[in-house]
């Protein structure tokens, strides 16, 4: 088992004809995904790599019942392209693109809960989700996870994601799935919503939680993993030393006024049973000994 | 992008909210000249992106041109938390009767737009939050839905501001939500906001920060990029479209991804360190995005060794190691380099860098050791 996405997703990708989108949505569909459809409102009819161009995803779920949809347009067209999708029917919706306005992610999450509250939105500024042999949305390289589980990760960083990602595959441990929430103030999905699929998840035995610093997101999960999750979770906070004031990079990465300090966080997790490493390895290291306990 | 007060003040002003007249001034010169245009008394303020500005003496009355000739002097120049005031904001001094506080923010754990308002203002909100939580009054606004008049009245009557002040700032509200949402941005914040003794409600400060990302839908927002505040090393790294942040160390980092660049940050610290810098050169790391890095680094006079810190996914490890000594051929790089490639084909790359080795270039195959000979090298 998986959770948002298996091999029977079919994906529609919004921008597949532009340069982004033509390059992951081929590497996806490599690995295995189940690329049915672009869309472009001036290229309906024309093909990417034989993957057919609709003029909008309404006409693209009609002629290939695609459930979810990959977002690979530039950051002004975005809270369109995810109203969009919800539109169109999809209900799950993979939004990579970085630099989003923040007052746009505020207004597209609402308006996803207000008018339609079973579409899942993961993102905007996200790596994306992949379900490791079975199917990879977004900007994550395939090859360096591997099948199988038994732990599931969710991460607020790319790379950090990649990085655990490659230390259970050196380590001959599997992954059911890997959500990537993106580091952006309003995120789709959150923490929360990772670890109750997790939870509930036959094949997913225990959860490896990847965040940072900005926001209290980590501390909310925090107290839901001790009312909630019974798997064993370990993870890591990136940006301990980082500076209050400053943007580390990613638009949600930021302590301010005192808030979202990496070290608060990392009490807030062990306080809930949490097994938080000091660096991503000790992370990864945490969770091999997880593993072999279970 | 944080505003300064004045241009804060000039960004409320576009939405109808009464501000007072002033000019902004560089010089002691200009400081007396715009008095004298204004007409004495006139309050001068230092213009600098950080709070306290009155502790440390950044604002002063001036009832005659004498005295602005004084203030400007010493304001001008002065060293307020680390900022240097290289301006000064010359403003018809308003009379005050009453102070509160109002602001507009996102609340993330919400996902909605937090409005704030006091009638204890004047005073640091923080600090309203901690010593009289009660005198704030809250408001969530769905972003979708947005500020409806009738529900900014019941907030204002929340805040139990006196009846006189109650239709002024009801105004002054809708339009600071206006200016909050429709300029884009991560922080609105008027404090105080005054009650004068002619019962007119009044902007006296202004504190505005924009959100970097929306500046494709304003134009204008350019030339804020101008007036932020930056270090050398940010100004040249900025001016690459680099994710720098400059820290006060001697080990220069390098990493790709903003995640992998703030533990980076942090493993060097954890082993002992002091890092110069987070540098955030994003997921691929080609030759002329890895020069310009190591050019931003090798100007950083406080650093003695510099650490590359890349995990290959995407880019594979042989891609990055060409585009390391591709970019080293095109900088004169002073600094020892300690580079740990990590992730797809990271053996193929290794293998690339390894004839190339020497007591300038090293290579560890973990985080924490490459950390450790970077931080060992700096010393």
């Amino acid at each position: 088992m998986s959770i948002f996405v298996d091999e029977t997703t079919k994906v529609i990708y919004q921008g597949l004809t532009g340069s982004q989108g033509s390059y992951y949505g081929r590497l996806n569909r490599e690995y295995g995904t189940q690329v049915v459809a672009g869309t472009h409102p001036k290229k309906a009819g024309t093909d990417v790599d034989g993957v057919p161009i609709y003029a909008n995803v309404a006409e693209a779920v009609k002629a290939t019942g695609a459930t979810a949809s990959c977002i690979f347009i530039p950051a002004a067209g975005v809270r369109g392209a995810v109203m969009e999708a919800a539109e169109g029917g999809v209900k799950f919706i993979v939004a990579v693109t970085e630099g989003v306005p923040a007052h746009d992610e505020a207004i597209f999450y609402n308006q996803l809960k207000r008018d339609y509250p079973d579409v899942q939105l993961l993102g905007p500024n996200c790596p994306g989700i992949i379900s490791p042999g079975k199917c990879n949305i977004g900007i994550t390289a395939g090859h360096i996870a591997k099948p199988g589980g038994p732990v599931g990760i969710v991460s607020r960083s790319g790379t950090l994601t990649y990085q655990a990602l490659y230390e259970l595959k050196q380590k001959d441990i599997g992954v059911t799935t890997c959500v990537g929430i993106g580091g952006d103030p309003v995120p789709g999905t959150s923490f929360i919503d990772c670890l109750e699929a997790f939870e509930a998840d036959p094949e997913t035995k225990a959860i490896m939680m990847i965040g940072e610093i900005g926001g209290s997101a980590e501390e909310e999960a925090a107290e839901y993993i001790k009312d909630h999750v019974t798997k064993p979770v370990s993870s890591y906070i990136a940006g301990v030393t980082a500076p209050p004031g400053k943007k580390m990079g990613h638009a949600g990465a930021i302590v301010s006024g005192g808030k979202g300090t990496a070290k608060a966080k990392m009490e807030a997790l062990e306080a809930a049973g949490v097994r938080v490493g000091n660096n991503p390895t000790e992370a990864g290291e945490l969770m091999a000994e997880i593993v072999a306990t279970l | 992008m944080d505003l300064f007060e004045y241009q804060g003040k000039q960004f409320f002003a576009k939405y109808g909210m009464p501000t007072s007249p002033g000019k902004i001034a560089f010089t002691v010169d200009e400081a007396v000249q715009a008095a004298e245009e204004l007409g004495t008394p006139v309050m001068v303020k230092a213009q600098v992106h950080t709070g306290g500005r009155g502790k440390a003496g950044g604002v002063k009355f001036a009832a005659t041109i004498e005295d602005v000739t004084e203030h400007a002097s010493n304001i001008l120049g002065l060293d307020i938390k680390g900022h240097i005031v290289g301006r000064v904001w010359i403003e018809k001094a308003s009379d005050i009767a009453e102070e509160y506080y109002a602001s507009f923010t996102l609340d993330r754990s919400a996902k909605k737009h937090l409005g704030m308002l006091s009638k204890e203002g004047g005073v640091e909100i923080e600090t309203v939050a901690e010593e009289n939580p009660d005198a704030i009054a809250k408001i969530w606004v769905d972003p979708v839905e947005g500020l409806s008049e009738d529900q900014c009245k019941a907030w204002v009557e929340a805040a139990n501001l006196p009846a006189e002040a109650f239709d002024g700032t009801v105004d002054i509200l809708l339009k600071l939500y206006e200016a909050y949402t429709d300029g884009d941005a991560d922080l609105v914040e008027i404090n105080p906001l005054i009650l004068t003794p002619e019962g007119k409600v009044h902007v006296l400060d202004a504190k505005v920060t924009l959100d970097g990302n929306s500046v494709f839908r304003h134009e204008n927002y350019e030339q804020y990029d101008e007036t932020q505040t930056r270090d050398e090393r940010e100004t040249a790294a900025h001016s690459k479209g680099l994710q720098y942040v400059g820290l006060d160390g001697s080990v220069g980092v390098i990493a790709n991804g903003a995640g992998l660049a703030m533990s980076t940050v942090d493993v060097i610290n954890q082993v002992g360190g002091k890092p110069a810098n987070f540098l955030d050169i994003g997921g691929g790391a080609n030759a002329d995005v890895m020069a310009g890095a190591l050019e931003v680094i090798n100007n950083d006079p406080n650093v003695k060794a510099i650490f590359i810190n890349i995990f290959g996914g995407i880019t594979r490890g042989e891609e990055v190691a060409n585009g390391i000594l591709e970019a080293m051929k095109r900088v004169d790089i002073e600094s020892p380099i300690v580079i740990r490639l990590d992730g797809t084909n990271a053996d193929e790359g290794r293998a690339i860098l390894e004839p190339n080795l020497s007591d300038k270039l090293l290579m560890e195959t973990t985080m924490l050791d490459a950390a450790t000979t970077a931080v060992q090298l700096a010393q």
